[in-house]
């Protein structure tokens, strides 16, 4: 059974939604993302998103563009983030973990190359959000064929794809919350609720909504209609403030920065009892 | 007969497709749908006819250069020149397409992308024309070293928005653009400047080109009597090579020769060689050659021209060369450099940067081909906007 499906299932056992944290690998530099993985864990996530670091991240904000530049200073590839990845389950880290990559990347890696991988590193989806559902198909077949989930994502634009979309999907659909990329949004509007509504009743798979939660009121308030809520830019944006910190030399600074992080999200997670 | 490219996906053979946000998917499918059936509608093409011939002043002379072609000593060279359009450069051709499009699908707002500048004041002015509200992104690496062009949008009335990602240069305006029209896809319409991105740009864009191959074909038959037997173009993007080719693709006696951006030289990391170094990959929405490194990341284009200086090329050139249909060459700096200066002195016309990389082909073709043969070159653009960049750059050859 993959680890996700796992993750849902007694997350509905004990009544409350995942928090699914995004950050991007190698941000600020390779050890201090997979410190920061172990933290995101130990702080009460149930789901990561480890992000590859890319030149032309179409679908995000800048906050996300600035931690990919930062973690593209060190050169850092999709191999290193599936390395990283893998070192994080050598330290015991046990949430499932769900790769983020724009199409080219795995494009020039090549599917075997990365499944093999991805295996040995206990990765348990892929979300690809430049891979629409007509060009999905080859990359599906071949993930589902070694156990791995290619997680779809649907916005208030999919209007009639919504049905297409979850028909074919896995693991748990991605819910794009409103118009626009990634990064911080100070509200919601009536809309988002109906927009959700729909998807939950077009499949039986967990929803996760991403895209601008950024607070715990955010978190609560989805946590109602969702099984998961994803937060990203707000997370990276945590560690932003705290680059300093996070890059020291001194011990007690960088674990100040650490701390930081940890008890962003733990606040994150006191939205999620339903 | 040959297959009709692209296919009902988009496709040129392996290339194109749509690679974006799912956000935009329902906007692009939309925007295929109304295109194909405006495009079969009578009225709509009237209308892009009228604005090509009386505002744009169409069709463009196709110009026997007989100084130029004495000199070199070889083939007859024609120009087609679409320099002489209104605002200076082809670009036009596609800007007025899309805008009446837009304007008949009740789109008030238009955004775009641009290198140098030039697509930018296509744009802003067709969207003066049309009473459109216009956004401009613009690298703000560009927006410095084309003052000129960010004045002559805004006096346009049009907004430039300088951006500060990535390299802050074509590509990352391209983003830019995609990233904006992902939070405003319901009233926005995307006026892309070549024939890249996602479906049904390339198709659509080199529809609204293909103008220049047309008349090409009428004007050659009517001053030669035959067709050429070379068609050489510059490609960025692609859209001015495409619009001169896309007549000729069934002629497979005209050679077509597409001429990209060797920058300051092959054997270095500055150039936007995209078809010479390049591989296949997916960028900016479509499947294509592209300048990237082993891991897929995109690597930053060089030329002196701006409007070449691009990491990718629209996928049915993709799809031309490997078919073999089209051949694609490099030109460097230099080169280009030293045409423009010769076609200034031997024809009177200052070509745009990007023309002089085919203008410094032509110099080699002429001699291969002797004097029966025949070369049609797309003057894509005038040099005006170039006189600065290359001012200083003379400036820097000399220290």
């Amino acid at each position: 059974m993959n680890a996700i499906d796992q993750t849902f299932a007694q997350l509905r056992r004990e009544e409350r939604a995942a928090l699914m944290p995004f950050l991007t690998v190698g941000d600020p530099d390779p050890d201090t993302s997979l410190q920061l993985i172990c933290e995101l864990e130990a702080a009460g996530a149930d789901i990561v998103e480890l992000g590859v670091p890319y030149s032309d991240p179409l679908a995000d904000g800048p906050v996300i563009q600035r931690a990919s530049e930062r973690a593209l200073a060190h050169g850092i590839t999709l191999l290193d983030c599936i390395a990283i990845a893998r070192q994080a389950r050598e330290k015991g880290v046990k949430m499932p973990f769900v790769l983020f990559s724009y199409y080219n990347p795995v494009l020039q890696l090549g599917l075997d190359r990365l499944i093999e991988e991805a295996r040995q590193a206990d990765i348990s989806g892929m979300i690809i959000p430049d891979l629409p559902y007509e060009e999905d198909g080859p990359v599906r077949d071949a993930l589902a064929q070694a156990g791995l989930y290619l997680i779809p994502l649907v916005a208030p634009t999919s209007r009639e794809r919504i049905h297409r979309i979850v028909s074919r999907a896995s693991g748990f659909i991605y819910c794009v919350s409103s118009l626009g990329v990634t990064g911080v949004r100070e509200h919601f509007e009536q809309e988002t609720d109906m927009f959700l509504r729909t998807v939950k009743e077009a499949t039986d798979l967990p929803i996760a909504i991403g895209f601008g939660i950024s607070n715990a009121e955010h978190v609560a308030r989805f946590a109602q209609i969702c099984d998961g809520v994803i937060v990203g830019s707000a997370i990276v944006r945590k560690i932003e403030e705290n680059l300093t910190r996070l890059k020291s030399e001194r011990e007690e600074d960088k674990r100040e920065g650490l701390r930081e992080v940890h008890l962003f999200v733990q606040e994150l997670c006191s939205g999620l009892k339903r | 007969m040959t297959k009709v490219w692209p296919d009902e996906r988009g496709r040129f053979g392996e290339y194109g497709g749509r690679y974006v946000p799912e956000t935009l998917m329902n906007a692009l499918i939309e925007l295929e749908q109304e295109y194909r059936r405006h495009a079969s509608d009578p009225d709509f093409q009237e209308e892009v006819r009228y604005w090509l011939r009386q505002y744009s002043g169409r069709p463009t002379p196709l110009y026997y250069a007989e100084r130029l072609s004495k000199e070199l000593g070889g083939a007859k060279i024609y120009l087609k020149r679409e320099d002489l359009n209104h605002t200076g450069a082809h670009k036009i051709n596609n800007t007025i397409g899309q805008a009446v499009l837009a304007k008949r699908m009740g789109k008030k707002k238009v955004i775009a992308e641009t290198g140098a500048g030039q697509h930018g004041v296509a744009t802003a002015t067709v969207a003066a024309l049309l009473g459109l509200e216009c956004k401009v992104f613009m690298g703000q690496e560009d927006t410095k070293r084309q003052q000129l062009n960010v004045f002559r949008m805004k006096m346009l009335g049009a907004e430039v928005i300088p951006v500060t990602s990535g390299t802050r240069t074509l590509k990352d305006a391209g983003n830019e653009t995609l990233r904006y029209w992902v939070s405003h896809v319901e009233d926005t319409f995307y006026i892309l400047g070549s024939v890249v991105g996602p479906h049904p740009y390339p198709m659509m864009v080199r529809d609204f080109q293909r103008v220049i191959g047309d008349e090409t074909r009428k004007q050659i038959l009517e001053q030669e009597g035959r067709l050429p037997d070379a068609i050489v173009a510059c490609v960025g993007g692609g859209s001015n090579a495409i619009g001169i080719f896309y007549p000729f693709l069934e002629d497979s006696h005209v050679r077509l020769i597409g001429v990209e951006a060797a920058g300051e030289g092959l054997d270095t990391d500055r150039h936007a060689a995209t078809m010479t170094k390049g591989s296949r990959g997916v960028f900016q929405g479509s499947m294509s050659y592209l300048l990237q490194d082993e891991f897929g990341q995109v690597k930053p284009a060089h030329s002196i021209s701006a409007g070449l200086d691009y990491p990718g090329i629209g996928p049915e050139h993709a799809w031309l060369k490997d078919s073999g249909r089209a051949e694609y060459v490099p030109i460097t700096d230099q080169e280009a450099l030293d045409a423009l200066a010769l076609l200034s002195r031997k024809e009177g016309i200052i070509p745009a940067l990007e023309s002089a990389h085919a203008i410094a082909h032509t110099v080699k073709l002429a001699q291969e081909l002797g004097k029966d043969g025949l070369i049609v070159v797309n003057l894509s653009g005038r040099g005006d906007k170039d006189m600065e960049s290359i001012m200083q750059y003379m400036e820097g050859e000399r220290k």
